[in-house]
């Protein structure tokens, strides 16, 4: 019984860890589909986010700036430049009416090659590793709670606040304001919203930088809490795309993609901490590792029956 | 008088549209002006810079042969995005398809009988390698057909599963004794290499996998233009509900598109890693999957448009191993070949550019006429 126990202790924090990356993507991917926009370039913003955060941070300390001022800088900057770089795919999608899908894969091409063009101008090597993440906090009281206390509230990131706060506030922008009705509604049917008066081009570039813009927080999180390094030869390791499956698997709704990000999260953290867990650590490296993938596919294919996506996403108006 | 005006007759004016190719050529143009952009940041030459592209791909045989054999997959892969995107599947899913053709030939070249004639060899290599491509697109094609799962979706998860596959293969059938990372390099004669070719190109990598990229393009073309099936794949991609009113089964469609484009990208696995390179490494994406798309886009999806277009890929590709000596990022050639597919992406702009230029001359030239009339 022990034993669970500890297990758990682990994978639980570790699945919130990974959960939140992914999150801010699949949200951001939320924002921009429910404006019209097919998005499949969270990949991309996300590895950019996290290119830009290290650089950012790389250089700072290097003029000896405070530790954790340079991880707040290290983000914003990610937020910006994963912004610009959406701002791409805004301009191709909705401005130059190009095909979504192909700018959006465009875009990760590019993020790819334009990230390690930079680091190597920048560093001269592939690689930017931080010196270290943000360091773990107890949250005063919380943390005494039993049971939910080691488990949410110990050893926590502060960035994990901070994205749940962002997905509470995405939660309200969407369903209980005129903004949120809006920019759902061009999702839907642009021309309805379009005949109201509102500018349809203006949400669908809202909806398309937002989604820039926290998918350049889900990277920089990644990097400033468990990875510590941008690696341009992993990348991030396809989990833009998973939020893209988690988004779909969330049926394009807040409250589905935080249950769904978690589903993955979980899986990721399993596959990732599986030699610790006594059931498991038989299982050799390769099957581990592919499980969240599979886990997905088959999630995907019990939910896709009836999944529906925005109904303009896509679509040029 | 009257000849003026039967020439007149005889050529009637009508406002050009522009061809396929003068947009992808424009993209490419501004994909080149970007990247001069961007070597001009850090603050070196472009010209010097395409200097040394041009010289890393083309200045000897042995490059040309690099160049041509780099090409090979480009093609392969560039025709697997095209076959699917004719029946309006995005195959994304291609880096997977080409894994697994990979890892299945990597593994019957190690444990076929080395006194097999090669002939042979080469025959159970490639249906291996097509088989299991075709196989990892199926899947996604049935998932698309029955469970209505997105196949850009299903083909990345695909291609992570495929990645793991992989990575647990090598270790367990081809583990190399010395580099724990990869699989053990294949003989030369277990290869598609051929030793004249080999002689002949200044001892490039240029190797039986190209005929096969050319045969490809050629029965693809065929397929896609002079077959029934074809017909059917094109009539589902251009208007899906049309084709079913004409009687043309959809998920059976959406299934064969995917198999034929997961087995060209097989196929693409086996010219890779038994041609181009002799051995696999462990956890590595191969980025060729995205430079498919590319390829595919820029040749507008035509099989001799994706040839010329991975041609000049990989020309890309293999001059920028002589950036180094300039102090340019070889990244450069990435940047580029993604600044082409955005550009490619807006095709619609490029071409509405052209057809004004197109429409003016034709004002011009209309005014002109009836000016002449009129005197």
């Amino acid at each position: 019984m022990n034993g669970i126990w500890d297990v758990i202790k682990i994978i639980i924090p570790g699945a919130i860890a990974y959960t939140m990356p992914i999150l801010m993507g699949a949200l951001g991917g939320l924002y921009s589909e429910r404006s019209g926009v097919t998005n499949l370039c969270i990949e991309g913003l996300m590895l950019f986010g996290c290119f830009a955060s290290a650089a950012t941070i790389v250089k700072l300390q290097a003029l000896g700036m405070n530790y954790t001022l340079t991880i707040v800088c290290g983000i914003c900057v990610a937020m910006l430049a994963s912004m610009a770089l959406s701002y791409l795919h805004a301009l191709a999608s909705i401005k130059l009416k190009a095909d979504q899908t192909i700018s959006g894969t465009a875009i990760n091409m590019l993020s790819t090659a334009l990230s390690l063009f930079l680091a190597q101008t920048i560093t001269g090597s592939g690689n930017i590793t931080i010196v270290r993440g943000i360091i773990r906090n107890n949250i005063p009281i919380l943390s005494k709670i039993p049971v939910v206390g080691p488990l949410f509230f110990s050893q926590t990131y502060w960035t994990t606040w901070l994205c749940l706060i962002v997905w509470g506030v995405s939660y309200f922008l969407l369903y209980k304001t005129n903004f949120g009705l809006r920019l759902r509604a061009c999702g839907e049917h642009p021309s309805a919203v379009a005949s109201a008066g509102v500018n349809v081009h203006k949400m669908r570039y809202i909806g398309v930088l937002l989604s820039g813009m926290l998918s350049g927080l889900g990277g920089a999180v990644i990097l400033v809490t468990y990875a510590g390094e941008y690696n341009s030869g992993a990348g991030i390791n396809g989990l833009g795309f998973l939020a893209i499956a988690a988004l779909i698997f969330g049926q394009w709704k807040p409250l589905g993609i935080l249950g769904s990000t978690a589903f993955f999260g979980l899986f990721m953290t399993i596959a990732n901490t599986g030699r610790v867990i006594p059931g498991i650590a038989s299982i050799p490296t390769g099957f581990l590792g592919l499980f969240p993938y599979l886990a997905t596919l088959i999630a995907l294919i019990l939910s896709s029956k009836k999944s529906r996506a925005p109904l303009a996403s896509g679509q040029p108006f | 008088m009257t000849k003026e005006s039967t020439k007149v007759i005889k050529e009637p004016l009508k406002v050009k549209k522009v061809p396929s190719f003068l947009v992808s050529i424009t993209a490419v143009i501004l994909g080149v002006i970007a990247g001069s952009i961007l070597i001009l940041i850090i603050g070196k030459n472009p010209i010097v810079g395409f200097e040394r592209l041009l010289f890393g791909a083309f200045s000897n045989k042995r490059r040309i042969g690099n160049t041509l054999s780099m090409s090979t997959q480009l093609i392969l892969m560039g025709l697997s995005f095209s076959f699917a995107y004719k029946t309006g599947l995005f195959n994304i899913g291609g880096s997977g398809q080409m894994l697994m053709g990979g890892i299945v030939s990597t593994i019957l070249g190690h444990y076929l009988p080395s006194s097999m004639p090669k002939p042979v060899y080469i025959m159970i290599v490639v249906i291996g390698a097509v088989l299991i491509g075709g196989l990892w697109g199926l899947i996604a094609g049935f998932l698309k057909a029955k469970f209505n799962v997105h196949e850009v979706v299903s083909s990345i998860m695909l291609n992570w599963i495929a990645y793991w596959l992989v990575y647990d293969f090598i270790p367990r059938f081809v583990k190399d004794q010395a580099i724990a990372v990869k699989s053990k390099p294949l003989d030369f004669s277990r290869t598609l290499g051929l030793e004249w070719l080999r002689k002949a190109t200044g001892m490039s990598t240029l190797n039986l996998g190209f005929l096969f990229a050319i045969i490809a393009c050629v029965v693809i073309w065929f397929i896609l233009e002079k077959t029934t099936l074809g017909y059917n794949l094109k009539a589902v991609g251009a208007n899906k509900y049309c084709a079913e009113y004409a009687g043309i089964k959809i998920q059976r469609s959406i299934m064969i598109s995917m198999a034929i484009a997961g087995a060209l990208a097989g196929l693409a696995g086996l010219t890779y890693y038994c041609g181009y390179s002799n051995l696999m490494e462990m956890g590595k994406m191969p980025n060729e999957g995205f430079d498919g798309i590319a390829v595919a886009l820029l040749g507008n999806c035509s099989p001799i448009g994706v040839f010329f277009a991975a041609i000049f890929f990989g020309a890309l590709k293999m001059g920028k191993g002589s950036l180094a000596a300039t102090g340019i990022p070889t990244e450069l050639a990435d940047t580029i070949i993604a600044t082409i597919i955005y550009f490619t992406a807006t095709s619609v702009i490029i071409a509405s550019f052209w057809n004004k230029i197109y429409k003016k001359r034709y004002e011009k030239k209309k005014a002109k006429l009836e000016g002449e009339e009129k005197k």
